[in-house]
């Protein structure tokens, strides 16, 4: 199947059923109790950086970890399976000293996805299976100084987030990405930067791939971490027009859903949900079982809030396998249908009334 | 405040804009970005729901600017709440500025003026940032100046940006160009009629797109006269907002109201504005610089403040200014031998006059209400000052009244009226607040020693829980006058019910004008027993009239007035499927929609202005107390709005049902083979005089019997507009701000009155939609001309209010909506509102009126209540005395 092919039937799949994401993937790398060594592998040996930690780095050198770990969810369900590539900006990578490696972890990641996507689709030419290019916060703030004495300086600007995001977009791409997600968002103004890069390399490329957006709600405040509601989160970036809006990470499915419920008001786009598999117990372990988990995403469901589920940290195929069984034959959310009005943001919403 | 007469008009602050404000600029300038950023806290505390940020100045680094000021206001989160606009004609500031904000912006200002291709770029950049975008009318030619032009430019910037761009065109906003007038020259002084006309065409013409402006251009030749340009603004924007414009860079604070500039200017003004005769300019000229006086309007309004002490006093509490009242009043308690004389004096002797006033109808309810508020901020400097000399001397009052709203009971905008009113006329009040219990009541009155007791309610149980507070003052010995007040209240109901179980004197207080009167002819010691026995002897007599009244009104036997019902041609009638059947939520409901859909008469009657809106504005008596409440009204609705102080919530269903006989039936399922609950109507009983046999009237009559084979459907609902409105209440009573507490709360009913309207409007178009194609103005809604109808229970035609309890269980409204119920069924938040729907075309409203005991019997064992009870709750509708014999034992002890 071509992604033209798989991406035309997209749409129709999204309004009959609801779509099944993957589950996390550092909590399956942890599984394997990689040292330093498992993560350089032979070409990395000598790299003057420590690299353990540097999870993006086993698509080069270690595949078969990772290819497996995407066979398993695929196995489990999941219509979409995420690359392994949360971390590979070259403002993030530069922890590491690998700033140069980004487009190549980028396209190398979206390759193995694509390869055990493909080998699913393959036993089942009913069901596409979709790969998500995944883009991460990186691990600076646009809006946020680091600095508590100097509240004006910022460690980053849009313009170097914009073109490390175009980079890495560039990568997901051209290794076989069919939609493109930007998740895991402290920052919304990090965001607007990856949207931007976005749109400028689909132009560039002639292209028009799914955008699938998705923030996080830090904790109870209902607020994104540079301090934006659920609607103003949602109204500094509709303009994109993407294919979904979501949250994920933070929290579990039960401190999750007030604000999957606000999103699922508000948005004319498709919802995503995809929460932590409860709040981490005192071992720093995630510990909520499957059935609870896919119980609580059911009644999402059936109360007509989502078109997108899965899992975030601490979530395994298990999770997703359960998810995807509660969620069968359940109708998918309607998008809503917002009167049109200029809604603005600042960190809350700000709708002009009707004339 | 500004008097926009729309609350759809968007005001955007310019003191954070180095071209519109000196200090701020000065500011910046001297690198004082800490002050800087207090200007713009200053500018959202204050209101402001946009800020616009200008840093385009030559001796500034403006990109440098722009980037340092949006970063530090990020990181002020009471600042950062609002949106931005970036606002610099020149597009490297623009672009800084965009890569700063999180938020969604507003950019100002692109236009045609370098041509299309560079337009285009910018545009698409700026939606790319994810902005809103204001459009100057400026093309190659230059800047747009006549109506034609404008919206030539408009037009084309419009249709290249909605179809080359893919803008969206609600994110559009034009700038039309407002220009100079009354310059001298001919050709400018139809500036401002252009601007407005222009506005009327854009609007048409590019659908979608707002349109905005900088005001003060338009008085420009006047600087140096700041009251003649506010005047202007003011004059401008009156007919500007109606024409369409929607948003402007305006200093609120400097705008007066209409109606507040005085008649001759603002004639003089309105000539030149809209360009009414050719020596308008010159006859503004002419009295310009009568209303110069360098500070403005400030100027004129402050030679009171050159008066002597007492009078400031005086002046301050008539015309409701707290500005100055503090100083004026810590001035005359260092005048005064005690701090208890200023209040005694010079504070009681200008409440007398406000008193006299309005005794004399010269001022008005919103108007004394706004001196009660003068009047409790300057007695809450002196207490401390009081307190310390702790001799305990109090001055005595005219007398001192307990104030209750009735146990089950949550409604006290009348109540918290009639006790500003009171206090203002030097009565203390002991204010108990809602749901206050009997004996609670009894024991505050005694504990306080009070000399009259006032009792209020709104919902018909209360009016039996009055008459329980009667009985017991009789019972415990008291002898104090009872007040009785509150919407359901009648003096029928208090002559024949309340005032037979209560020897003390009971009056019935129609109004809050009247309260005073009242409570002071019941004081007096002279007249006091002469008035008490007169009104005992009226009420007497009312009683008899009611008595022989009775006799004549005859009743049908329940099963005569069950056989006349209405009966409906069901065999060809096909009951109309919901397109959503079930229960649908509304959460957190956008209250700016809601705004334009409220019925203002009932507002103006909360605070005892009668008349029909909006002819009451203009009204020769009460028309200038309505035009301030009016613009506190406005002012209020845009922060309840763009601050979101209310939450409004709601949850509909429509259940498939049938009824049999006067009872409903609601089915699990459209199979309805399972019964899900069971709902029962009364029906009324009166005799029909011969010829006129209409038939007697249950709400049961429009829903299918089941015999009928018609598988018909019922609706119910509950919505609040209510949510969060008692703590912001509590925040203005706390500060001795009642009037905002009232003006509050009488506007979280009309909110939640407008929310009932617009969710029965969507359940007929959109969730039962047997009326899709409806269209309806605001006016012909209010006047409900539609099919369908939305009785709530304890309303007259299905008086019994413990069947809300049925509705509120069927909804689960107190969980999915936050609506609570009191014991006696009142809804919480007060500003909500419950209902059934029937949809049947011929459904009205009716009252069940007075019925007789058989047919209560009958609806006692259908709800499985006892008779005793069932009675109790529908006491008000009970065409004979239930309790006749318990009151002769009563009397007979």
């Amino acid at each position: 199947m071509t992604r033209a092919e798989r991406l035309s039937r997209l749409r129709d799949i999204a309004r009959q059923r609801i779509l099944v994401i993957d589950g996390a993937m550092g909590t399956m790398i942890q599984r394997h109790n990689l040292q330093e060594e498992d993560y350089r592998g032979t070409r990395f040996a000598d790299w003057a950086h420590d690299v353990k930690g540097n999870n993006d780095l086993l698509s080069v050198t270690q595949p078969k970890i990772i290819y497996d770990i995407h066979a398993q969810y695929l196995d489990a369900g999941a219509d979409i399976i995420e690359t392994n590539t949360f971390n590979s900006t070259s403002i993030s990578l530069a922890d590491y000293g690998m700033e140069k490696l980004a487009y190549e972890l980028n396209f190398e990641g979206a390759k193995l996805a694509r390869q055990a996507a493909d080998v699913a689709e393959a036993a089942d030419p009913t069901q596409p299976r979709y790969v998500a290019g995944a883009l991460g916060p990186t691990n600076r703030t646009a809006s946020i100084s680091p600095v508590v004495t100097d509240p004006g300086f910022r460690n980053v600007d849009f313009d170097e987030l914009r073109l490390a995001y175009k980079e890495q977009t560039a990568g997901l791409i051209d290794g076989g990405s069919d939609l493109l997600m930007v998740e895991t968002i402290f920052d919304t103004l990090n965001a607007k930067a990856a949207l931007f890069a976005i749109e400028e390399v689909l132009e560039e490329k002639g292209l028009d791939l799914p955008v699938l957006i998705s923030g996080t709600i830090t904790d109870r405040s209902g607020r994104t971490l540079s301090g934006q509601t659920t609607e103003a989160f949602w109204n500094s970036l509709r303009h994109v027009k993407p294919f979904s809006v979501g949250l994920n990470c933070a929290l579990g499915a039960d401190l999750m859903r007030p604000y999957i419920q606000e999103l699922s008001r508000i948005a004319d786009v498709f919802v995503s949900a995809y929460p932590n598999a409860g709040l981490p117990n005192e071992f720093g372990q995630y510990d909520e079982k499957p059935e609870h988990m896919a119980s609580d995403l059911q009644g999402w469901a059936k109360d007509g809030l989502v078109n997108i589920v899965g899992g975030c940290c601490g979530s395994t195929p298990d999770h997703i396998r359960a998810i995807a069984q509660s969620v069968k034959g359940l109708p998918p959310r309607e998008p809503a249908n917002p009167e049109r009005s200029m809604r603005l943001s600042g960190l809350e919403p700000f709708t002009m009334p009707a004339f | 405040m500004t008097a926009p007469r729309t609350a759809s008009f968007i005001n955007i602050g310019e003191r954070t804009n180095v071209t519109g404000s000196a200090k701020f600029k000065k500011l910046v300038l001297d690198g004082n970005y800490e002050a800087a950023l207090d200007v713009a806290r200053e500018q959202v505390t204050n209101g402001a729901q946009v800020i616009d940020v200008n840093m385009d100045e030559a001796m500034l680094d403006s990109e440098a600017a722009m980037v340092r000021f949006l970063r530090l206001i990020g990181s002020e989160p009471d600042i950062a709440r609002v949106p931005v606009m970036i606002d610099s004609s020149k597009w490297s500031v623009i672009e800084a500025g965009l890569k700063n904000v999180q938020g969604k912006p507003i950019v100002n200002s692109i236009s045609l003026k370098e041509g299309e291709e560079l337009f285009v770029a910018q545009a698409k950049k700026i939606r790319r940032y994810g902005a809103a975008v204001v459009v100057m009318a400026f093309d190659e030619k230059g800047q747009a100046d006549t109506r034609a032009r404008k919206l030539e430019i408009c037009k084309r910037s419009y249709d290249v940006l909605v179809n080359k761009v893919g803008f969206p065109p609600e994110d559009i906003i034009f700038d039309p160009n407002i220009f100079a007038v009354a310059t001298g020259i001919e050709e400018h002084n139809n500036y401002a009629v252009d601007f407005i006309e222009a506005t009327r065409d854009i609007r048409r013409e590019c659908p979608g797109a707002h349109i905005s402006g900088g005001l003060s251009n338009v008085s420009f030749s006047f600087r140096g006269n700041n009251t003649v340009r506010a005047a202007m603004h003011s004059v401008f924007l009156y007919h500007a907002i109606p024409a369409g414009m929607d948003m402007g860079i305006v200093n609120a604070g400097e705008l007066p109201v209409y109606d507040d500039i005085p008649a001759e200017l603002r004639e003089r003004v309105e000539d030149v504005i809209l360009n009414r005769r050719d020596d308008a300019t010159d006859r503004l000229l002419e009295v310009a610089d009568k209303y110069k006086g360098g500070e403005k309007k400030k100027a004129a309004d402050l030679s009171w403040r050159s008066l002597p002490v007492k009078e400031r006093l005086a002046h301050a509490l008539v015309h409701g200014i707290d500005e100055f009242i503090d100083t004026d009043v810590e001035e005359a308690r260092l005048a005064a031998e005690r701090p208890l004389h200023v209040i005694e004096g010079p504070l009681m002797d200008g409440m007398n006059v406000v008193g006299d006033l309005f005794g004399a109808g010269k001022m008005f309810l919103p108007q004394v209400v706004k001196s009660a508020r003068v009047m409790k901020k300057a007695v809450a400097w002196l207490l401390p000052y009081i307190e310390a000399e702790k001799d305990g001397a109090k001055s005595e009052p005219a007398g001192r009244v307990l104030m209750a709203t009735v146990k089950g009971d949550v409604h006290d905008i009348g109540k918290n009226i009639v006790g500003v009113v009171l206090q203002c006329n030097n009565f203390e009040v002991v204010d108990l607040g809602v749901m206050v219990p009997c004996a609670r009541i009894l024991e505050e009155a005694k504990a306080h020693n009070c000399n009259v007791i006032g009792l209020s309610g709104l919902i018909t149980p209360s009016l039996d829980e009055m008459v329980y507070v009667a009985r017991e003052m009789q019972r415990t010995g008291m002898k104090m006058p009872l007040l009785i007040g509150g919407a359901t209240t009648s003096k029928v109901h208090t002559a024949v019910k309340i005032d037979p179980n209560y020897d003390g004197p009971v009056v019935h207080v129609l109004d809050a004008s009247r309260a005073v009167g009242v409570a002071q002819s019941l004081l007096n010691p002279t007249n006091g027993p002469v008035y008490t026995a007169k009104t005992k002897a009226d009420y007497a007599a009312m009683r008899e009239a009611h008595a022989a009244s009775q006799l004549t009104r005859s009743r049908l036997p329940f099963t005569q007035a069950q056989a006349n019902a209405l009966k409906l041609d069901w065999a060809s009638y096909s009951a109309p499927q919901p397109l959503k059947p079930g229960v649908t939520v509304f959460d957190d409901y956008d209250l700016a929609e809601l705004v334009a859909r409220i019925d203002w008469k009932p507002f103006f009657q909360a605070w005892e202005l009668h008349g029909n809106f909006p002819a009451i504005l203009e009204d020769d008596k009460v028309g200038e107390s309505a035009r301030a409440l009016w613009a506190d009204a406005q002012a209020m609705l845009q922060r309840i709005v763009g601050e979101k102080w209310l939450r409004a919530n709601a949850v509909v269903a429509l259940w498939p049902a049938n009824s049999i006989g006067d009872d409903i039936e609601l089915y699990t399922d459209n199979t309805r083979k399972t019964v899900l609950d069971r709902l029962h109507m009364l029906r009324q009983q009166m005799a029909r005089d011969p010829g006129r046999e209409r038939a007697n009237l249950s709400l049961a009559d429009y829903i299918a019997p089941k015999s009928s084979g018609v598988a018909d459907w019922i609706g119910g609902f509950a919505c609040t507009a209510g949510i969060g409105l008692d703590e912001r209440a509590k925040t203005f009573e706390a500060a001795h701000d009642d009037y905002s507490a009232i003006l509050l709360k009488a506007l979280g009913d009309r909110l939640a009155e407008a929310f009932a309207e617009r969710l029965h409007e969507r359940v007929r178009t959109e969730l039962w939609g047997y009326a899709a194609g409806e269209t309806l103005t605001n006016e012909q809604l209010i006047a409900e001309e539609y099919r369908g109808i939305r009785p709530a229970p304890g309303y007259p035609a299905c008086p019994d209010h413990t069947e809300k309890s049925t509705l509120f269980r069927l909804l689960d409204a107190t969980n999915i909506a936050g609506i609570t119920l009191t014991e006696s069924f009142a809804m919480l938040p007060t500003a909500a509102v419950s209902g059934w729907y029937f949809a049947h075309p011929d459904a009205k409203y009716f009252g069940v009126a007075k019925i007789e005991r058989d047919q209560v019997a009958d609806y006692a064992a259908r709800k499985g209540m006892s008779l005793p009870e069932m009675e109790r709750w529908l006491a008000p509708n009970l065409n004979y005395d239930p309790d006749a014999a318990e009151r002769a034992a009563v009397t007979a002890a």
